[in-house]
């Protein structure tokens, strides 16, 4: 460098940098955390419940508040990790009708052992999730439209082919079959937990909620995961492989799907092939108030979990009270438009510069 | 600050080596030809600026050397190996860093996640494998504060921090992984005065330091306080390739205003 115009390069910072770092506030750090919001939401209704509905107080109730709260939960937790990846997925309420019925229907029609009809309809929800996906990453389509293709045809296939296959609209009874008995320990027995009884499915529901949590705080994939949904372009300039994270996601949300389709399907021995639609957005919703953004890059999955609470509560909550359930969609929607003000609110308090 | 890029900017690094060579690189977008006849070295410890109005082929001319998009014609050439990027991994792998305006990191991740995005540390290979935070957390502190970057807290969303300070992190992040060629596109175009200052300083650190830096920006005022090499671009053509002691600051000025162009308008506006 000749000239004269070049910066000095050696000019040392004007002050001896700080020997520690300022720790934010407890306020602060607490309010950054997207599951506040549905933390708070989830205690006032549980106090006013327990305030207006006597038969809320009990311990029986409770099971049956988690047990409604697991059955959206479970899939909710997948859906929240995936609307922080920056999709949606429109087509998860269907595909758990899709999941059980394959199952009951390959295994009745072919005779076979039940836990072939669970891996195979497994592997037919793990395919629909990698279908989403890819055509999301391939073709750059907004996943609420592809999504939204995927929730038609399945909704089609899904009363078509039982109609074609049974004759009716329902899988017929498969309790008698091979291996029904272990698979429904596994996917909808009651636990007896000494106190009280529970369904099976909130123990899946708390561990999948913990395995969320772990991978999406503590491992290199939950780092890409909210990268992708967060500054796609950006996630990518570093080197991180976002059309794979993404396709991920999808297959989760079809795992998911696919679990709680084992649950109906061994719960009820039989399924309806109509089910499912408009639980989509109930997951939506769970994921929403638990303090995901719609437009990605943040949310978690307890805070899925306490949307899906929070939905358990008020669907059996009034029915306790007493009151016109007409009234739940109602509720249910007025929760969603006062979570996401919240969460713009805590958006912006967290963008802000300090 | 020079000091502690030093010690992480690879040894091998001897001033004056070709790190990029670009010979008549050109792109095609299907019928559009958004970049032809480029031909750009990239030497280790000199900043090579790239000028140009919007829509010159500054972008095009990034998205070849980072690797998002493959270039269609001419030879690109890294350590004098030709290469073929596709990914942005790839051109990582070899080195070459990008730090974008806009998009240099996540807003809403913390600062020491924005700082090892891509490139984690982990307790292990296997997949799950938990993240070492406290490493982490503690390497990304100490790295900010050696490099006289003054944040409040590490564990703060990166977007509560101010233009000038993000770009600092994302260069000292390309810096501590060992890049070799920086390529800063329009680091200091959202900026304020003293702001873009910080960030001029950093790059005239990185390029102490030995790196080959890509310094792409429409300001010829920022680009000759740091530059070796000034290429202008306009509408995907070289108008002007230059070393830093053949052109002046006035003739870049009017040039990046539109040269001949501007020559011919005011004689045509002439009052």
């Amino acid at each position: 460098m000749s000239s004269s115009v070049a910066t000095k390069p050696a000019a040392p910072p004007p002050a001896a940098p700080p020997p520690g770092r300022a720790q934010r506030s407890l306020f602060s750090r607490v309010l950054g955390r997207p599951e506040v919001g549905a933390l708070a939401a989830a205690i006032v209704i549980f106090a006013f419940f327990y305030a207006v509905a006597p038969p809320f107080r009990t311990l029986p109730a409770l099971a049956t508040v988690l047990y409604a709260s697991s059955t959206i939960g479970i899939v909710a937790v997948g859906v929240a990790l995936l609307m922080i990846g920056g999709e949606f997925d429109l087509s998860a309420g269907v595909a758990v009708t899709t999941s059980a019925l394959a199952a009951g229907m390959i295994t009745f029609q072919f005779s076979l052992n039940m836990w072939v009809g669970v891996v195979v309809s497994l592997l037919i929800a793990l395919t629909i999730g990698f279908v989403n996906g890819w055509l999301v990453m391939r073709t750059g389509i907004p996943s609420f439209l592809i999504t939204l293709s995927t929730f038609f045809i399945l909704q089609g296939v899904n009363l078509g082919v039982t109609k074609l296959v049974t004759g009716t609209v329902a899988t017929p009874n498969t309790s008698a079959l091979d291996g029904f008995a272990s698979a429904k320990a596994v996917f909808a027995s009651d636990i007896p937990l000494g106190f009280m009884t529970v369904k099976v499915t909130v123990l899946w529901w708390l561990l999948f909620v913990a395995v969320g949590t772990w991978l999406l705080l503590r491992t290199r994939t939950g780092n890409w995961v909210t990268a992708s949904g967060g500054n796609q372009a950006s996630a990518r300039a570093v080197g991180v492989p976002v059309p794979k994270v993404k396709i991920g996601l999808f297959m989760g949300v079809a795992f998911l799907a696919w679990f709680l389709g084992m649950h109906l399907l061994f719960n009820f021995s039989t399924v309806q092939a109509g089910l499912g639609i408009g639980n989509e957005f109930i997951y939506i919703i769970a994921s929403v108030v638990g303090g995901a953004l719609l437009t990605g890059g943040y949310g978690s999955a307890v805070g899925s979990a306490l949307g899906a609470f929070i939905f358990g509560m008020t669907t059996q909550g009034i029915v306790y009270a007493g009151w016109d359930p007409n009234w739940f969609r109602t509720f249910l929607g007025v929760m969603l438009l006062l979570a996401v003000m919240v969460n713009l609110y805590i958006k912006n308090y967290a963008a802000q510069r300090r | 600050m020079t000091d502690t890029l030093a010690e992480h900017a690879a040894p091998d690094l001897k001033v004056g080596t070709p790190l990029v060579e670009m010979e008549g690189v050109g792109k095609s977008y299907g019928a559009i030809r958004a970049l032809e006849g480029i031909d750009l070295r990239v030497n280790a410890g000199e900043v090579a600026c790239v000028l140009g109005d919007n829509g010159a082929g500054k972008s095009t001319l990034i998205k070849i050397i980072s690797g998002l998009h493959p270039h269609t014609e001419g030879t690109v050439k890294v350590d004098g190996k030709p290469v073929h990027f596709s990914s942005p991994r790839e051109s990582l792998d070899h080195g070459i860093a990008t730090v974008y305006q806009d998009l240099a990191v996540v807003g809403l991740m913390e600062v020491w996640r924005n700082f090892f995005l891509g490139s984690e540390i982990r307790k292990g290979k296997y997949p799950m494998a938990p993240l070492d935070i406290a490493a982490m957390r503690e390497i990304a502190d100490t790295e900010l504060q050696k490099m006289g970057i003054v944040v409040k807290d590490i564990n703060q969303p990166i977007g509560t921090l101010s233009g000038g300070q993000r770009q600092c992190v994302a260069i000292a992040r390309a810096v501590y992984f060992g890049a070799r060629v920086l390529i800063l596109d329009e680091p200091t175009a959202a900026l304020g005065v003293k702001q873009s200052g910080v960030v001029l300083k950093y790059t005239a650190a990185a390029r102490d330091a030995g790196l080959g830096v890509v310094f792409i920006t429409h300001n010829p005022h920022h680009a000759y306080l740091v530059g070796d090499h000034f290429i202008i671009l306009k509408l995907g053509r070289r108008v002007l390739d230059k070393k830093r002691s053949e052109v002046s600051l006035e003739e870049l000025t009017t040039e990046m205003a539109g040269g001949q162009e501007l020559a011919e308008l005011s004689h045509e506006l002439k009052r």
